[in-house]
């Protein structure tokens, strides 16, 4: 870490941070601080040292504006926030904080670059910086592509430590003794004589002198709470059913609703006949809301009763109405004018004579948490306030003032807990609509709750994308792969059309976990498509990679074997990243590597991607009986920089295999007359526990910059599986979910 | 029609046919306990009722004639108490969303089978979803609150 990283710049306490460059946007403008939005609704006695630390007479508050699905990043954010304010996290508070342009996410941007993560050069590094100013500039408090860790591991240290050092300068100002001689400890600053100024006394002190400017953040050995096994802070709440999550949200007075949308997504609302629904008991209203019905009772499952029983006449779905139609476009996708990118094309593979040609299908996803999507609302006059689980606070703020009428600044956004995501909610279509439904009832506030097949009828999937591949091995080796991917573009209809962002350029999620691996094919070139729009589609854990890694790691697989190479042997030949070799090496020495093939009936495959600048390599062993296949072990090695809480970070690794392999194994959405055919978990299957295999998880600690885990075990997790039935039992799987060509136990 | 929840009584008006999970959630304030599908395919709104468990959007609350006990009950059984401790231990939750059910679910399996194998385990445990896969952390768990009650 350089020098700059370690000394916080006066500006930093409102939020800015240092930015290169930034030619076409407006120096001026993101150049100018941001208002430090805890300065706002301040109590006489309540300080707030910076963005990320509010003291009263209570106690410490630390603010966590990255959303938690389930990741612990409350607890994470707390902890590098503790780890310089000398606090006890059991002892502290965490809120989210308000929406605010000062909570924008530095790391976010940093991957929407087109150069690989483990390009370090000075090119690449300059245009994330960069990029930095974009994201800036737009303000973007966003939570995603598991940045959390890295966009707050200085942030927030820093924050504490500038938070401790102006406690000690507003003790020192009272007592008289100079800060050298002040220490701090849990909560309090230290005199010399042993006695304690607790922060809550101090804080009065300290919101009226100078923030400290420059801090020096602690040395690793100096460390209480990185890398140590802790407590998250929301265990004790979700081991004993006292978590409460958006869906729990209760006022007085509140009115429960549901909605009844157009299956097919964004089509229209023809006419409707609520005489049924408006007769049913506890029915207050049932109304039109655009592309849909809404329904406001007394009962969450009254209102979905009243939501039933309403007739309704849909317009057509604006996209295909079957599947085959989706796939015939994606076929005929790969055309010169629909190349959207080649951010790969090293040697020359046009003048080779290829073979080994393959075709490989991505299904649509749903994310499917399990807390089916929701929003309260409550519209007052000239205020409105939302309490909702969301990943995109600011756009939720500025939808509902369009919707309400209202200036954002009287949009209150109260981020609540998450029961899961996986990418649903970084879609505030269900805020919009909560929006809409409590414009009928002003002055109550009003729970929407979206039916588990509401939910998935609505959801915005991961798209449907197809590959088609050639190679060529010659000396037991792999000598070239060209790889061509068609998908619509995830960019185009999240950030695009539902968020009003023209951001332009190719779109990376169409090839990221194909194009960025850190393989030295001599004869080596990947190329996106850009398939018109079909049914809206969003970010699902690990976005592109979920599927290029799946596409990459299967067709690598299958040139190593017709080269008659080892998996593992030839992956680190062609290696070129040391982080990612590590890994390899790792998974390889964890599972006693020797081959795929381990006895009859048994086999293993091995993949590695590199998403979100983490290598991440899986083997996967299985066992091919009379029942079918099973999953017997999976090892993973998995690299991240620094692994800031051990046991959360295994947890997050495991869940990721989990969540690669249950969808490999079992899930697709398909069309049917315009509207999708799984609307729960029947018809949406997943894997169950008893199909869970034991999991070892090796974090590393050898990557040059310190990365997030949310999304990294997840894109190895399906070639691994596919490459291991491929081992045991001949079969090679090009399309997921496997479950259609094998059966699992 | 009356309804016992955690031994207090209530009685409420309500349909014939409103399934207890909304009772329990939308009339009586019970939210810990969990709406994640409704046609029983995830498990998140399992109760008790006398000491067996129950997805309680498959009954209908007029249907109920014991006890219903949620997580949060004020007397909860051994098994329930060594099952929270055990995933608190082992820090089983993510989003925790699908974790009540999964906890009374594991206590109505130990009450009944108190040193279940494997197979026991996952066979009972199959009934829940976890999205989030933290299933080798239920698992470990499972075994854990089974082996400190058996072996105390």
């Amino acid at each position: 870490m350089g020098k700059a990283g370690r000394i916080a710049r006066r500006t930093f306490l409102i939020g800015t941070a240092s930015v290169l460059g930034g030619v076409a946007f407006g120096y001026y403008m993101y150049k100018r601080p941001m208002t430090n939005p805890l300065l706002a609704d301040l109590e006489p006695g309540e300080a707030a040292l910076t963005p990320y630390v509010l003291i009263n007479a209570e106690g410490v508050t630390l603010i966590t504006p990255r959303a938690d699905k389930g990741q612990g990043v409350y607890h994470v954010q707390a902890a590098l926030i503790a780890e310089e304010l000398d606090v006890d996290l059991a002892a502290v508070k965490t809120d989210p904080g308000p929406p605010s342009a000062a909570y924008y996410n530095t790391a976010l941007s940093a991957e929407a670059v087109p150069f690989a993560s483990y390009d370090q050069g000075f090119v690449a590094e300059t245009m994330r910086n960069v990029m930095d100013a974009p994201m800036k500039f737009m303000g973007m408090q966003i939570t995603g592509g598991s940045t959390t860790v890295p966009d707050s591991w200085e942030k927030l240290r820093i924050a504490g430590a500038v938070a401790r050092e102006t406690l000690k300068k507003a003790a020192s100002e009272i007592s008289g003794i100079n800060t050298t001689a002040l220490k701090t400890e849990n909560g309090a600053v230290i005199l010399p004589d042993g006695s304690k100024m607790r922060y809550e006394e101090l804080a009065a002190k300290a919101a009226e002198i100078e923030p400290v400017g420059r801090v020096k953040l602690r040395e690793p050995d100096e460390w209480r709470y990185i890398g140590k096994k802790m407590q998250r802070i929301d265990i004790v709440a979700k081991s004993t059913g006292q978590q409460d999550y958006g869906i729990d949200m209760h006022a007085e007075g509140m009115l429960f609703a549901t909605v009844k949308l157009n299956p097919g997504q964004g089509g229209a609302l023809n006419g409707f006949d609520a005489s049924a629904a408006e007769a049913m008991r506890g029915v207050e209203k049932v109304f039109e809301i655009p592309g849909g019905v809404g329904v406001i009772a007394d009962n969450t499952w009254r209102a979905f009763k009243a939501a039933e029983a309403v007739e309704c006449d849909w317009g057509d779905a604006p996209y295909p109405a079957e599947q085959a139609q989706h796939w015939q476009v994606l076929s005929e996708s790969f055309v010169s004018d629909r190349q959207d990118s080649r951010q790969r094309d090293d040697g020359d593979v046009e003048a080779l004579d290829l073979d080994h040609a393959v075709e490989y299908r991505g299904p649509y996803l749903s994310h499917a948490p399990l807390e089916p999507i929701n929003a309260t609302v409550l519209v007052q006059e000239g205020r409105v306030d939302v309490w909702t689980g969301t990943q995109v606070p600011r756009f939720a703020q500025a939808h509902v003032a369009e919707v309400t009428g209202l200036p954002e600044e009287n949009v209150h956004i109260h981020v609540l807990m998450m029961g899961g995501s996986f990418g649903h909610r970084l879609e505030d279509d269900v805020v919009i609509r909560a929006a809409q439904v409590a414009m009928q009832a002003k002055g109550r506030p009003v729970k929407l709750t979206y039916s588990r097949e509401e939910d998935m009828a609505h959801d915005f999937l991961r798209p449907i994308a197809m590959m088609r591949a050639k190679g060529a091995v010659g000396d037991g080796q792999v000598k070239a792969l060209d790889m061509s991917i068609a998908a619509p573009s995830t960019v185009a209809s999240q950030m695009g059309e539902r968020q009003g962002l023209a951001l332009p350029g190719p779109d990376p999620s169409i090839v990221n976990g194909a194009w960025d691996q850190p393989f030295a094919i001599p004869d080596y070139r990947v190329t996106g498509y850009r398939a018109p729009k079909l049914a809206p589609v969003s970010s699902w854990r690990s976005v592109g990679a979920s599927i290029n890694g799946f596409f990459h790691e299967s067709y690598l697989d299958e040139l190593i074997h017709a080269a008659g190479a080892d998996p593992l042997e030839e992956r680190l030949r062609l290696c070129i990243d040391p982080t990612a070799r590590n890994v390899l090496e790792a998974v390889g020495e964890m599972s006693g590597w020797s081959g795929g093939a381990i006895g009859e009936g048994r086999g293993r495959g091995l993949a590695m991607t590199v998403s979100f600048g983490v290598p991440c390599a899986e083997v996967v062993e299985v066992s091919a009986g009379e029942d079918g296949i099973k999953i017997e072990k999976v090892w993973v090695a998995v690299d991240v920089g620094r692994v800031v809480d051990p046991v959360n970070f295994e947890g997050l690794v495991k869940g990721g295999v989990v969540f690669g392999l249950g969808h490999a194994m079992f899930a697709e959405m398909t069309f049917a007359g315009g509207a999708v055919e799984q609307r729960n978990f029947d018809s949406y299957p997943y894997m169950r526990l008893g199909q869970c295999p034991e999991i070892e998880v090796r974090g590393l600690e050898t990557g040059p910059k310190i990365r997030g885990v949310g999304e990294p075990p997840v894109p190895p997790a399906a070639p691994a599986l596919g490459n291991a039935i491929f081992a045991a039992t001949g079969k090679r799987l090009r399309e997921m979910p496997f479950a259609k060509q094998v059966d699992f136990v | 029609m009356k309804l016992v929840v955690n031994g207090k009584a209530h009685e409420v008006d309500v349909e014939d046919d409103m399934p207890l999970l909304w009772v329990l959630r939308d009339e009586l304030g019970h939210r810990e306990v969990k709406y994640g599908c409704g046609i029983a395919q995830c498990g998140a709104c399992t109760v008790e009722i006398d000491g067996e468990a129950v997805k309680s959007c498959q009954v209908w609350a007029a249907d109920v004639e014991g006890e219903v006990k949620t997580i949060t009950a004020p007397d909860p059984s051994e098994a329930l108490t060594a099952l929270q401790e055990a995933w608190i231990a082992h820090q089983v939750a993510q989003c925790g969303y699908c974790q009540s059910g999964q906890i009374m679910l594991a206590a109505s399996l130990l009450s009944e089978t108190p040193a279940p194998s494997d197979d026991e385990i996952d066979e009972a445990m199959n009934a829940n979803l976890c999205r989030c896969g933290t299933y080798p952390r239920i698992r470990a768990a499972i075994k854990d609150a089974a082996l400190k009650l058996g072996g105390a």
